[in-house]
């Protein structure tokens, strides 16, 4: 979609009212979208080019491009490093900041220096723990949590101050995202989490793989019991499962991650293992975007980039509506430039 | 000591008024602990605390003691010391993601704060982020000089 107002790609939007970042993305979800996301596994190397071949195959099927942040404990290039090469083409990332291996003096220097590369959007994580990556060797840092990180980051925006209390010049304009896991205990207090990450600064959630659509409902409705509707756009996790044995690997040995029983049955009496998995990543899609209160979705094909564009052209979910990427408008672009 | 930190939390709300309780007295007792004065005592004071909390919820001195407000399962026991509430990586059975011999403190906090009056507010108080200056001195003694209206 265009914007009346759209610049250069790469400059920020002007700010509308109620909005608290220049970018995209925050854009598309106040006016109401059904918005989709997906994520950018960072390459292991230190070559630009091996970033823009991973988001090009997202070129008008996202609104925003997570950049994962050391995920799973691995070794990456660095969630700052990728966004700042997005943000030069004009992408919308989302810049993901763990507390797994930096203290607060990084990780607010970080947050300074990816808004002023031009990062809107920031998703404050907890991390997962050293031992499940291949440096299981490594100190695990975690002196702020997922909640005192986005109180730290909305105090850099709103109050123009350190943790320490020390002003800074120019206040970071982004918009705050955060994590939740509808899908494992303590499940009754979940929803509680949410509203406490809300109260914390959240402004938009991104949830963790979501295979039970029953269990979904249930926790959108304690959500909206509490008030939390208006107050934050969540978009829930997705994605293709390979096969049946993946995703019966993936249940045991991924932390927090619930593929009920049916599911790994439907894959199982498939002959085409990664088809269902589309097909079954499409149904879900269908299925969540019905339920009340969901914003987008945040499909998470690791390892199955490529798929995404499929999936989301069948799920329908755009409604033909086609996201902005690097050169989409040749024309509109042009002028810009000129004007 | 694990078993002793289960049954803590297990009995959750008889440790929280016996605390409020303590908490009143050593508060009342601050003209003493001035006249003592407040640094002198910090060492000993912080090595009863350690020896007494340690053995009830496997304390770690972190200094800022919140065990109140999280159901008296101490967060400073989670592998990543939350102190808002649980990761996203809690396994079905309620166990720890990085240590699964281990129960999730914080499922055990929720299940601990539903004993105490109160504890539901207490648990969605979003803490501050912890000073890691405190650690290893008394918490008992900080809040005595809090709440007697001293500062530092």
């Amino acid at each position: 979609m265009n914007f009346e107002d759209e610049p250069v790609p790469g400059y920020p939007l002007p700010i509308l009212p109620g909005h608290t970042s220049p970018g995209r993305f925050e854009r598309v979800l106040r006016a109401g979208h059904f918005a989709v996301t997906s994520e950018l596994a960072p390459p292991d190397s230190a070559d630009p080019e091996d970033v823009y071949r991973r988001s090009r195959i997202f070129h008008g099927y996202v609104d925003a491009i997570n950049a994962t942040d050391g995920s799973g404990g691995n070794c990456h290039m660095s969630s700052l490093a990728v966004c700042a090469l997005l943000t030069r083409v004009g992408y919308a990332p989302v810049m993901q900041i763990s507390c797994r291996d930096r203290n607060r003096i990084a990780i607010q220097g970080d947050i300074l220096g990816g808004a002023a590369m031009g990062v809107c959007n920031i998703l404050c994580l907890t991390g997962d723990g050293v031992q499940a990556g291949d440096h299981p060797q490594a100190l695990p840092v975690f002196d702020l949590d997922s909640m005192t990180l986005l109180t730290t980051a909305r105090a850099l925006r709103e109050e123009h101050r350190f943790l320490s209390g020390r002003k800074i010049t120019y206040a970071p304009r982004v918009l705050l995202g955060a994590a939740e896991n509808p899908f494992t205990p303590p499940l009754r207090w979940r929803a509680q989490r949410l509203a406490k990450k809300v109260a914390a600064g959240a402004q938009f959630i991104q949830t963790q793989y979501c295979y039970d659509v029953p269990l979904l409902k249930l926790f959108m409705r304690q959500v909206e019991d509490l008030g939390l509707l208006d107050k934050v756009f969540i978009l829930v996790g997705v994605g293709p499962l390979r096969s049946a044995k993946a995703a019966e690997w993936m249940r045991t040995h991924v932390p927090g991650l619930h593929i009920p029983d049916q599911v790994i049955e439907r894959m199982a009496g498939a002959d085409d293992g990664a088809r269902e998995g589309r097909n079954l990543c499409i149904d879900l899609i269908q299925e969540i975007r019905a339920v009340p209160g969901v914003s987008g979705i945040h499909l998470m094909a690791y390892r199955q980039e490529d798929s995404v564009a499929e999936i989301i052209d069948r799920s329908g979910v755009l409604g033909g509506r086609v996201p902005w990427y690097p050169g989409r408008d040749p024309e509109f672009n042009s002028n810009r430039k000129a004007s | 000591m694990y078993s002793v930190r289960q049954w803590s939390v297990r009995h959750a709300g008889g440790l929280n008024s016996f605390y409020q309780r303590f908490e009143a007295v050593l508060t009342a007792l601050h003209p003493l602990w001035k006249l003592v004065g407040y640094r002198r005592l910090d060492r000993p004071v912080a090595a009863l605390e350690k020896s007494v909390k340690g053995l009830l919820f496997d304390c770690k001195m972190c200094g800022q003691c919140i065990l109140s407000s999280t159901g008296m399962s101490c967060p400073m026991n989670c592998p990543k010391n939350l102190r808002n509430g649980p990761c996203g990586g809690v396994r079905a059975d309620g166990c720890c993601e990085v240590r699964p011999e281990m129960k999730c403190v914080w499922a055990q906090a929720v299940a601990g704060s539903e004993r105490i009056p109160g504890g539901a507010d207490a648990l969605s108080k979003v803490q501050v982020a912890i000073d890691r200056r405190l650690q290893g001195r008394s918490s008992w003694l900080r809040v005595a000089r809090e709440r007697a209206g001293e500062s530092g």
